[in-house]
């Protein structure tokens, strides 16, 4: 018999704020133990969460981007359980009226296009992190983690296959990446995703038993435990190998197969209610107005754009959207310069080398895209030769610089006086008349070593092409 | 005038319950869990009474999360008056010593029925009119930080330093939100908990009637049937609250630990079964069940359907008079035998404005239950009354 497969995901995304979400302690990942935490964060009585409106503008910013309704007024309510992570034993999330919902996301497979259904987006805080001490068999808590910002994306079981839902999870990804709602970084857990699978025969209206892995927090790791998952349910069904009941299984990528959790892990009723100390968040026309206002142009109408308006190749085009910090920077360059090619190479070739010897990501390019443009014009219009503008670069690339004020002060500006470089020919012909012989007497390489010591002597601020010319003029002459 | 524990005369001396959290004294709530318990931070309250030159004289006991009929769950014990008869500590110091006012957290209406029965002013204002920063939350959709003192001035006078918009309470209201409701004219006095209550305080009625007659206000009695239902809708509303804000008190944070446990459902169980008096485990049991994916829409979102009519019911109230007349308890006095399992029955008279979020004064041992933002108008209905006597 075939069988089909049917895959619904619950995506956690942490979102890229600077403070958490219903106090002001620091969002950003890592840090010291326990150094993001206030009476509000660690559960004490008597702090009342205040939202924070930022996590309900990149809410919204996500909803729109997946083409969801957002719901007008939006409300948070509590979700209780008990975890020594959560120090509040309740959960703040939004149950009853999430600020998303019903949207679309297109993936493209092998198979084509396809369209997965968003069932809703909510608002959460994130919960802190166990630390287990093997040498004291203790468990310790950091709450760093506790009250950070996340989204939750709810699809509709319309996906068949792990080549689907990796699609749709870089998809999600490309999206808020670009939105700037998350870095959407698997490895650091800013982004977590929950598999529900089920298996049915082919063509079969009803929905087979559902078994759910929770906190994947790896593409290969995903297509993996689906794998591993699908074979095992066929494999329950042909062979009545085991009985599939609904419940929660933990994946482990090393051994390569899933676990049922304990039943007390799983089982939960979680009591929710709205938190009357969250009231609800009403979002006007103008703020609607204005999260929608800076929504980005999608990646692939950019990239046709690239291709189409501004004659960037494929390959360009591709790099470039790969990143919305790229497309900003390139934006921006372009409108000062109008050199599209010229701006990609800077930042695909120079920009990317110096992120790489830095060791950072893409989205960590703070260059400004007008200063960019600026060192372009320099370089078009003769002013600073290419070697230096790269030194240039490198220091933009650190500091908020002028680049023609600090062109300027570092002598990086080529010289248009003719009367100095004249002079420094001289020097050079002075110092090397072997080399002048060698040159007259037919030998062009040997005009590359007179060349250089001038261009040494002139600081690299001469036209490549004026200087050999003068060069050759007054070799000839001697 | 009062003299501190560090020797300071003043006669601007303030009383806190025990609900109210201090940076520099303990805050148990009453309750065994929270014994020694220093909070990180002052109360908004307590921060705005000392900027305006008030002195914090000391705390006083409630019962356990301020919950019962009137301390009578304390674990550090019940207070007592001269006659042997259940009181509230801020009462009975309110009473004894040269203290302005007591600040205190209205849960399930103690306050309102120690002033009652102790002859003192108390007032409930306007949900979201006094800060809630630096409480003890229970029931947050409905408790308010009042003031009891032995008059409407006092009252008034604390009050007016208390109120005010604070950032860090999401359901503060913003200065231009309120619209103070004008002076009572015409007073409705429910007669439907007639039945309930014993001679003295519908002796207590009677009289206040009389004097409000004699000052030329309108009086009139109505039913109030429509009050009825907001006790056990308050009930269900207050346990679910109170469940799931008594959860963070698990032993591994902060507060009272067993020292028997070896897993952490032990350790959760076994402090908690420990540190919590046997109202408060009724009520999480109770809270628990009614917020049950079972229960939710057959209890819990009802209840908040019945907070939603009886809102409605005080409006049309309030289309024909300026406040409300009722009890605020049904005895002049209770004793300690008395109040056993009257927690959730005894609210019958105070769950209306609790369910509400709508101002209470209780003077001269009745409840007057006004409009939004009507509590001055309320306190200054209570000194007129007093003029001349």
């Amino acid at each position: 018999m075939k069988y089909e497969t049917v895959i619904g995901l619950e995506v956690h995304i942490e979102l890229a704020t600077e403070s958490k979400i219903f106090c002001s302690c620091s969002a950003k990942f890592g840090g010291e133990q326990n150094d993001h935490v206030c009476p509000a964060c660690a559960g004490m009585p008597g702090m009342l969460p205040i939202v924070n409106k930022r996590v309900v503008d990149l809410g919204m910013t996500a909803g729109m981007m997946l083409n969801c309704h957002i719901n007008r007024t939006t409300t948070f309510d509590k979700k209780s359980y008990y975890y020594p992570d959560l120090p509040n034993a309740y959960q703040t999330t939004q149950w009853f009226a999430p600020v998303a919902v019903n949207g679309t996301v297109e993936i493209e497979t092998s198979k084509g296009k396809k369209n997965v259904r968003i069932k809703q987006i909510h608002m959460e805080e994130d919960a802190g992190k166990l630390v287990h001490d093997d040498w004291t068999n203790t468990t310790l808590v950091d709450f760093n983690r506790t009250s950070v910002p996340l989204i939750e994306i709810v699809s509709q079981p319309d996906l068949s296959s792990a080549e689907e839902v990796v699609a749709y999870l870089e998809r999600l990804r490309s999206l808020l990446r670009f939105a700037k709602v998350s870095d959407c970084r698997m490895e650091q857990g800013s982004m977590r995703c929950d598999v529900n699978l089920s298996v049915r025969p082919e063509g079969s209206d009803k929905l087979g038993i559902r078994t759910e892995m929770k906190n994947m927090n790896s593409i290969s790791a995903i297509t993996r435990a689906i794998e591993y998952e699908v074979a095992r349910h066929i494999d329950a069904i042909e062979n009545g190998t085991e009985e599939l009941v609904q419940e929660t299984r933990r994946w482990d990528d090393v051994k390569g197969k899933s676990y049922a959790m304990r039943n007390k892990e799983t089982a939960g009723d979680y009591r929710y209610f709205p938190d009357p100390n969250v009231m609800p968040v009403v979002i006007d026309d103008e703020w609607y107005d204005g999260i929608k206002a800076t929504l980005p142009e999608f990646p692939e109408v950019k990239r046709a754009r690239y291709i189409d308006q501004l004659g960037l190749g494929e390959y360009d085009a591709d790099q470039l959207v790969e990143s919305r910090a790229f497309c900003d920077c390139f934006e921006e360059a372009y409108a000062v310069c109008g050199n599209a090619k010229e701006v990609a190479n800077y930042l695909i070739s120079d920009c990317m080398n110096l992120l790489n010897k830095k060791q950072m990501t893409v989205d960590m390019l703070t260059l400004e895209g007008k200063s960019l443009g600026e060192l372009i014009n320099l370089v078009t219009e003769g002013k600073v030769s290419r070697p230096n503008a790269k030194k240039i670069l490198a220091v933009m690339f650190e500091n908020d610089i002028n680049p023609a004020e600090y062109a300027e002060k570092e002598g990086f500006i080529v010289s248009n006086d003719t009367g100095k470089i004249e002079k420094v020919i001289a020097e050079a012909i002075a110092s090397d008349p072997k080399a002048v012989a060698d040159f007259k007497g037919g030998k062009e390489k040997a005009l590359m070593a007179l060349f250089g010591k001038c261009m040494k002597e002139l600081k690299g601020n001469c036209d490549p092409q004026t200087l050999r010319e003068m060069l050759i003029d007054a070799v000839n002459k001697q | 005038m009062y003299i501190t524990k560090n020797g300071v005369k003043t006669d601007k001396a303030i009383v806190l319950d025990d609900m109210i959290l201090t940076k520099d004294m303990p805050t148990t709530a009453g309750s065994r869990m929270l014994e020694g318990y220093n909070s990180l931070f002052n109360a908004t309250v307590v921060d705005k009474l000392t900027d305006a030159g008030y002195e914090i004289a000391g705390k006083a006991n409630v019962g356990e999360f301020a919950i019962d009929v009137m301390g009578e769950t304390s674990h550090f014990g019940a207070v007592k008056d001269d006659e042997g008869n259940l009181s509230l500590g801020s009462a009975e110091i309110l009473k004894k010593e040269k203290v302005k006012a007591a600040i205190q957290l209205d849960v399930n209406g103690a306050p309102r029925r120690a002033s009652a029965v102790s002859r003192l002013v108390f007032v409930k204002p306007t949900y979201g009119t006094v800060s809630r920063y630096g409480t003890v939350p229970v029931a947050c959709s409905g408790e308010t930080v009042g003031v009891m003192a032995k008059s409407a001035n006092d009252c008034l006078e604390v009050l007016e330093v208390i109120s005010g918009y604070d950032a860090k309470d999401g359901t503060s209201l913003p200065a231009d939100m309120i619209e103070e409701a004008g002076e009572i004219k015409r007073v409705a006095v429910v007669t439907a908990f007639d039945g309930s209550i014993d001679d003295g305080v519908k002796a207590d009625i009677d009289a206040f009637v009389k004097t409000l007659e004699a000052k030329g206000v309108a009086v009139e009695k109505i039913d109030g049937a429509g009050l009825l239902a907001s006790k056990t809708a308050w009930n269900i509303l207050m346990s679910a609250e109170l469940c799931n804000n008594v959860s963070r008190y698990d032993g591994v944070k902060y507060g009272y630990r067993t020292s028997d446990y070896t897993t952490i459902d032990e350790l959760y169980t076994n402090s908690r079964t420990e540190a919590f008096g046997d109202l408060l485990k009724t009520a999480i049991l109770y809270g628990s069940e009614t917020l049950s994916d079972e229960n939710y829409m057959k209890v819990y979102d009802k209840a908040l359907r019945v907070r939603r009519v009886t809102v409605d019911y005080f409006d049309s109230l309030f289309e024909n008079y300026d406040a409300v007349l009722m009890p605020a308890t049904s005895k002049k006095a209770y004793g300690e035998a008395d109040v056993k399992d009257m927690a959730y029955e005894e609210n019958l008279y105070t769950a209306p404005a609790s369910i509400t979020g709508l101002p209470a004064v209780v003077a001269e041992g009745v409840q007057l239950v006004g409009k939004v933002f009507s509590e001055k108008a309320l306190l200054e209905l209570v000194k007129l009354c007093k003029e001349g006597e």
